[in-house]
């Protein structure tokens, strides 16, 4: 047989969290069509124990060597490891919040926690994607999956819309993602990490070669903008976390994040780093317009959804800054406040989930009205995770913000700081008016916490932690910074 | 003229008929049959061409599944002929502008200048033990096999995402419980009522 042909099985060990979490998958899948109504549970417990598996599978490859393997599709390195363990651990406190909306809601299904965990290792694979294509396919089943995840309320009219909106609008994405990909794969003709890096390193800066990378540099940007819900291509955000079911919403807003982020990573850094002076300027332009629209737009939200999106677009926005600088400790900077951004944001969601009953959704910011003298502790907590979204220390939330901004400012942006935090202190007062609403306001209706005990544990855990990663951020500031 | 030629000439009119056909038929199905003809005959060009595995392809997935469901498609939906035809005379001038301009733009891009045999020379002929579907095969499964097995995955969740979105509850379905029929007894369907006739009282 010819040399070019082989596979070797013996590297497959770098892969093993894919493929036991795809057996997992299959297993799931099948075992729930056998399960009869009183035992439908258990699909929500193997979901839970798959995952684990999974994440003590990934945390043991933490301190690997790095390794290239699947003839260059595959990478195993530290942060793909750290990545996967972090997903894994979110999706499942995610997955703890999500069982009591579904089962309030009457949305349990089987299919459900299937499709998260499809998604889940669409994210797996994007995050350890070393060639464009792998990268590519990893999206789209994280996508796919996620489209479904929103149409699985079909009852709701306006979940139908979000799933549509965001189905047309990231296959546009997808669109523009390729034709981008095809670019760079038409000027360096190679589709793996590797050979683009080269290739980029390589060329001339002023060569006709370098107007096509760019060409298609700038639809990669865009695709990746889109599917991080960056300014001007945020327009699906509002209108996705809105309509979905709140459980999905929670877990959309978090846990994808991470996945866009390593692909970003994998091909504007690892493989388009020679050309960091093109696109730095494309993200200093998206960076700037996320952070000042997610912060004015949400001043005007009464749906407390609504409100947490343009809260995302403006965390994406610093997200972006980090990337800017286009040094080590800048991407560092970047990967942490993503890492803090999920915390905050489980955080939130879960509180808006924990009030949820049969029939009352508490997505208005309304509904927080005299929580406080109902629930004093989940008072406490939502007052926690808002002042840390504001970037109040001693809260996680402020250490992310001061250590992007450090970092853009040692690189030499310090208009784009001065901007970065004017804007932040404008959002600070959307934060503070559900603060008012929570202690200062008396309830119009009855709010009793009808959530289960596991939930309220995890919940309250989620929020402390945002304190206490807050007066302890040494290691994760360490772990982040070490992944470059 | 060797035989591959006669071959090929005997293929491509065949090709060029049935497509025309299918064009002017004005029987939706027959036209349906036409496509299924002209298909075929591509297929076997691409035979000639080597190209077996592709062949293979095309027959099995347009002429096996993707006809067969156009026809069911043409049978179920009563398409009303007259006003498919109604317009297309009107159409005519601009449908022949656009076809003239494809091909011009087609010699352009493909013609003699670029692929002539003085520009590409001919791929070299492979022995009769060389297989096109082993080739792909061994790309597939060695190198391309991560991206492949995702492209399955991805294959899977089309199914699941199809079957959860349209799925109905048992309520709204119409289905046979066979345990309840096997285990249903002659009681309790049919109640014996005594009832005296009429005439009998009169007698």
């Amino acid at each position: 047989m010819n040399n070019m042909y082989t596979f070797d099985t013996s590297t497959l060990w770098a892969a093993l969290p894919e493929i036991f979490l795809l057996s997992a998958i299959v297993v799931v899948l099948l075992l729930d069509l056998f399960l009869t109504k009183p035992f439908k549970q258990a699909t929500y417990y193997l979901t839970q124990i798959s995952l684990f598996i999974t994440g003590v599978m990934a945390f043991n490859l933490i301190d690997q060597p790095q390794t290239i393997i699947f003839s260059g599709s595959f990478i195993l390195d530290n942060m793909a490891s750290v990545f996967k363990v972090f997903m894994i651990g979110s999706t499942m406190v995610a997955m703890v919040y999500t069982r009591h909306y579904l089962i309030q809601h009457a949305l349990f299904r089987g299919e459900y926690f299937v499709l998260v965990l499809l998604s889940v290792l669409g994210m797996m694979v994007m995050v350890s994607g070393y060639s464009l294509l792998t990268l590519y396919l990893g999206l789209e089943i994280l996508s796919l999956s996620l489209y479904t995840l929103i149409a699985i309320a079909r009852e709701r009219a306006g979940a139908v819309e979000a799933a549509l909106k965001y189905f047309v609008l990231g296959a546009i994405a997808s669109g523009l993602l390729l034709y981008g990909m095809s670019m760079i794969y038409g000027i360096s003709g190679s589709i793996n990490i590797t050979d683009i890096a080269n290739f980029a390193a390589n060329a001339d800066l002023a060569s006709r070669e370098t107007l096509i990378l760019n060409f298609g540099l700038v639809f990669l940007v865009i695709g990746i903008a889109f599917k991080l819900g960056a300014v001007p291509f945020h327009m699906w955000v509002p209108d996705v976390y809105q309509g979905a079911p709140t459980s999905v919403t929670l877990f959309l807003s978090t846990v994808p994040k991470v996945a866009a982020v390593a692909m970003l990573v994998r091909i504007l850094v690892d493989g388009l780093g020679a050309m960091h002076a093109y696109w730095a300027d494309l993200f200093m332009v998206l960076a700037v317009l996320s952070i000042a629209l997610g912060s004015v737009v949400a001043l005007m939200q009464t749906n407390i959804k609504r409100l947490l999106a343009y809260s995302t677009i403006s965390h994406v926005g610093f997200i972006m800054l980090g990337f800017v600088t286009g040094v080590i400790s800048g991407y560092g900077a970047a990967v942490f406040y993503v890492f803090v951004y999920i915390l905050m944001s489980l955080a939130a969601f879960g509180i808006v989930i924990l009030l949820n009953k049969k029939g009352f959704e508490a997505d208005q910011i309304s509904d927080f009205k005299g929580l406080s003298k109902h629930s004093p502790w989940f008072a406490l907590m939502m007052l926690v995770v808002m002042l840390s979204m504001a970037g109040v220390p001693p809260f996680i939330g402020f250490y992310a913000k001061f250590f992007i901004l450090q970092q853009v400012i040692s690189a030499g942006f310090v208009t784009l700081a001065v901007v970065a935090v004017v804007f932040a202190v404008i959002s600070a007062y959307y934060y503070l008016q559900i603060i008012k609403s929570m202690y200062f306001e008396e309830s119009d209706k009855d709010i009793t916490i009808v959530a289960p005990m596991d939930m309220q544990l995890v919940l309250s855990i989620n929020a402390v932690l945002i304190l206490v990663v807050g007066i302890f951020p040494d290691f994760w500031i360490k772990l982040s910074l070490s992944l470059f | 003229m060797g035989s591959e030629q006669i071959i090929f000439y005997f293929l491509s009119f065949w090709l060029i008929a049935s497509s025309l056909a299918m064009i002017f038929s004005r029987n939706a199905a027959k036209a349906v049959l036409f496509l299924v003809l002209s298909f075929f005959s591509v297929a076997s060009i691409w035979i000639l061409l080597e190209a077996e595995f592709l062949a293979i392809t095309l027959i099995l997935v347009y002429v096996g599944a993707v006809m067969v469901l156009f026809l069911f498609v043409i049978k179920m939906l009563n398409i009303d002929k007259s006003t498919l035809r109604a317009k297309f005379a009107g159409y005519l001038p601009l449908g022949l502008i656009v076809a003239l301009i494809i091909i011009a733009e087609m010699m352009l891009v493909l013609g003699n200048a670029q692929f002539g045999l003085d520009v590409m020379p001919a791929p070299a002929r492979h022995g009769a033990d060389y297989s096109n579907i082993t080739e792909l095969a061994l790309q597939l499964y060695t190198t391309y096999v991560y991206p492949f097995e995702l492209a399955a995955v991805l294959l899977l969740i089309a199914i699941i995402a199809a079957i959860t979105l349209v799925h109905k509850k048992e309520i709204n379905r119409k289905q046979q419980s066979i345990s309840e029929q096997v285990n249903v007894r002659a009681k309790d369907r049919i109640r014996i009522v005594s009832i005296t006739s009429p005439s009998k009282e009169n007698k």
